[in-house]
C-alpha cells in the first residue's frame, strides 16, 4: 500500500522531468554522435576479425606482436620520464615563486608565461627546438663555436628520445607550475609555526608536514603529464617525421594505410590506448579529490 | 627563529633563472633564425616571403573560418545546455560533466581515426541499401562539418568550463525570473540577459579554442583539408626561414590570446592543448 501511495508523485516527477532532459538533447546527440560512436566504433572493431566475427585474437596480438609493444614501452618511457623530469622542475620553480621567497612581480610573469608555454605545442614548438638543438640550431653553433663541442659526436640528436623529451618538457613543465602553484598556496603558515614552535628544523618542517600534504597534489599532477605527453601527436610527427615510433605515430600510420594489415589489430591499439588514458585520468582525479582534504 | 630572518633566497633564483632559461632560449633561437634570411644582416625578409605566399594566406583564412564556427557553434550547443541544467535539470550536472572530460581520455588522434570509419561510410536504412547520407568525408561540405565537430569536441572541456564558471558567479534563477515576468522568451533569455552577463567567460573560452584550432594539426591533416597547421608543417619540410618566422607568429599569437585571457578573467591562466 504505502509503495503504491509513494509511487505516484515518483513518477508524475519523473515524467515532468522526462520533458525537462529535452532541453539537453542536443548536447548529448551531438556527444553521442562525435565522441560516443566514433569510441564505440573502435571499441567493436578491436574485437572483431576481417569476417566480422567476434574475436579476442587483436588483444591478444596485442601484448604479442612485438612492434607494437616496442611503441607502448617507447611512448610510456617518454611519457613518465617528461612527467618525471616536468613534474620535479615544475615543482621547484612553483615553489621558488610562491614559498621560495622570490619578488611577487616574478610569480604573475611567471604564470603568464607558463599559461603560453603549456599552450604552444605542435608544429611551432617542433620547429623552434630545430632552430635552438638541430644540427644548425642557435645552441649547437654556440657550443661548437665557443666551446669546440660538436654535442652531435657526443650522441646527442634532437630527433631522438633524449630529443623529444626535451620538447614535450617545454609544454609539461609549465603545467606543473599552474597546478602546484595553487597548492603551495595552500600550505598554512601555521602548521609552519606549529612545526617551529615545537622545534622542528626546516627539514623535519618540509618530510613530515608539507610533503605528506603535497604527496597527491604532487603525484596527482605528473600523473596528468604522462597522460598529456602519451596522447601527443603533433610535436613528435613535426619533430621525427614519424621516424620515432610512439603509440600515436603508429596509430597515425594505421589510419593513412593499414601497416598492420589488421584494421582489427588497430583498433585494439587506439582501445589500448584510451584504456591507459582512462587510467591516469582517473588517477588524477581521486588523488585531486585526496589533496583537497588539506589543501584549500 | 632561523626562517624568520630570511636570507637571500640562493636557491628559488637558481630554479628560476633555469626556468627563464629553458622558457626563452627556445623562442630566441627561433627569432634569432627567423631574421637571418640574408647573409650578415638583420632581415624581415623571411617573414615578407612568408606572409607572400598565397597558400599561407589561404591556409590561415581557412583555419581562421574554422575557428570562427566552432566558436559559434560551441557557444550555441553549450551555453543553452549549461543554462538549463543549471536552472532545471541539475542531476544531468555529473554525467555533463563526465562527457566534457571525455576529449581528455580519448586523444585527438584516436577520436579521427573513429569518425573517420565512422563516417566515410554512407548512413543507410538499417537491414536495407537505401543509402540517407553520402559518406562525410566525401563531400567538402561534410568534411568541414567534420572538422568543426571535431574541435567542439577538443575545445569543449574548456569551454564548458568556463561557461559553467561564468555562470555560477550570475543569478541565473533570478535573471531568468525577471526576465519571464517581463514577458521575455526563452530565446530572448538567452540572447539578451545570459549571453550578456557571461562575456568574459565566453571571451576566455573563444580565445582558447582559437588558439587550439588555428594550428591544428592532427584533424587537419588525417581529413584532408588545407588548413594552416598541416602548411606549416609541409613548410617546414622543404624551407628553413619562412617556417621559423611563423613559427615565432605563432608564439606571438598564443601569447596574445593568453594574455587578454588573463585580461578578461583576471586570475590564473587556463590551460589547453593539442600537443
Amino acid at each position: 500500500m504505502t509503495q503504491a501511495i509513494n509511487s505516484k508523485p515518483k513518477f508524475a516527477g519523473l515524467f515532468s522531468n522526462w520533458k525537462n532532459w529535452l532541453g539537453v538533447l542536443p548536447f548529448f546527440l551531438f556527444a553521442f554522435l562525435f565522441l560516443l560512436l566514433p569510441s564505440l566504433r573502435l571499441f567493436v572493431g578491436s574485437f572483431t576479425d576481417a569476417n566480422g566475427d567476434f574475436t579476442l585474437d587483436n588483444i591478444f596480438q596485442l601484448f604479442t606482436q612485438k612492434a607494437i609493444l616496442d611503441a607502448y614501452w617507447l611512448s610510456i618511457r617518454i611519457s613518465a620520464v617528461t612527467a618525471l623530469g616536468g613534474g620535479v622542475f615544475g615543482f621547484l620553480l612553483a615553489y621558488s615563486v610562491t614559498v621560495g621567497g622570490l619578488p611577487k612581480p616574478l610569480r604573475s610573469m611567471l604564470v603568464t608565461f607558463s599559461g603560453v608555454a603549456s599552450n604552444f605545442a605542435g608544429v611551432p614548438l617542433a620547429f623552434a627546438f630545430v632552430a635552438t638543438l638541430g644540427r644548425t640550431g642557435l645552441i649547437t653553433a654556440v657550443m661548437k663555436e665557443f666551446f669546440g663541442v660538436n654535442i652531435y659526436k657526443t650522441g646527442f640528436n634532437l630527433y631522438s628520445f633524449t630529443g623529444l623529451s626535451l620538447t614535450y618538457m617545454y609544454f609539461q613543465f609549465p603545467l606543473m607550475m599552474l597546478i602546484m602553484a595553487p597548492a603551495l598556496d595552500g600550505l598554512k603558515k601555521e602548521w609552519r609555526e606549529a612545526a617551529e614552535n615545537l622545534g622542528a628544523t626546516a627539514a623535519q618542517y618540509w618530510i613530515r608536514v608539507a610533503f605528506p600534504v603535497l604527496l597527491p597534489p604532487l603525484l596527482g599532477t605528473m600523473i596528468l603529464l604522462f597522460g598529456n605527453a602519451f596522447g601527443a601527436y603533433a610535436t613528435a610527427y613535426a619533430l621525427t617525421g614519424g621516424s620515432l615510433p610512439i603509440v600515436t605515430i603508429q596509430i597515425g600510420a594505421q589510419i593513412r594505410g593499414d601497416v598492420l594489415h589488421n584494421p582489427g589489430l588497430g583498433y585494439a591499439m587506439a582501445m589500448g590506448m584510451v584504456f591507459i588514458m582512462a587510467i591516469s585520468l582517473a588517477g588524477y582525479t581521486s588523488l585531486q579529490k585526496l589533496s583537497e582534504r588539506w589543501l584549500r | 627563529m632561523m626562517s624568520r630572518l630570511r636570507k637571500f633566497p640562493f636557491w628559488s633564483w637558481v630554479w628560476f633563472i633555469l626556468g627563464a632559461v629553458y622558457f626563452l632560449l627556445p623562442l630566441y633561437s627561433t627569432l634569432d633564425f627567423s631574421l637571418s634570411m640574408e647573409r650578415d644582416k638583420i632581415s624581415l625578409l623571411a617573414y615578407q616571403k612568408a606572409f607572400e605566399d598565397k597558400e599561407f594566406l589561404a591556409t590561415f583564412g581557412y583555419s581562421t573560418l574554422l575557428a570562427v564556427m566552432t566558436i559559434i557553434a560551441s557557444i550555441v550547443l553549450i551555453v543553452p545546455t549549461a543554462y538549463w541544467i543549471r536552472l532545471r535539470l541539475p542531476e544531468a550536472r555529473r554525467i555533463t560533466e563526465f562527457i566534457t572530460l571525455m576529449p581528455f581520455v580519448i586523444p585527438a588522434i584516436i577520436l579521427v581515426f573513429g569518425m573517420i570509419r565512422i563516417y566515410s561510410s554512407p548512413m543507410s536504412i538499417p537491414f536495407t541499401d537505401i543509402d540517407l547520407i553520402k559518406p562525410l568525408t566525401m563531400t567538402k561540405f561534410g568534411t568541414n562539418v567534420l572538422i568543426v565537430a571535431g574541435y567542439m569536441v577538443l575545445a569543449m572541456p574548456y569551454m564548458y568550463r568556463s561557461v559553467d564558471t561564468g555562470m555560477r558567479t550570475v543569478d541565473v534563477r533570478t535573471l531568468t525570473e525577471a526576465a519571464q515576468s517581463l514577458g521575455a522568451n526563452w530565446f530572448t533569455i538567452i540572447t539578451r540577459v545570459i549571453l550578456p552577463n557571461i562575456r568574459s567567460a565566453l571571451l576566455s573560452g573563444a580565445l582558447l579554442t582559437f588558439a587550439i584550432v588555428v594550428g591544428e594539426v592532427i584533424f587537419a591533416s588525417f581529413l584532408g583539408v588545407k588548413a594552416f597547421g598541416p602548411y606549416l608543417f609541409l613548410l617546414g619540410q622543404h624551407r628553413a626561414y619562412e617556417p621559423a618566422a611563423l613559427s615565432f607568429v605563432s608564439f606571438l599569437m598564443t601569447w596574445a590570446a593568453m594574455g587578454l585571457i588573463q585580461l578578461f578573467t583576471g586570475g590564473q591562466g587556463q590551460t589547453a592543448g593539442a600537443h
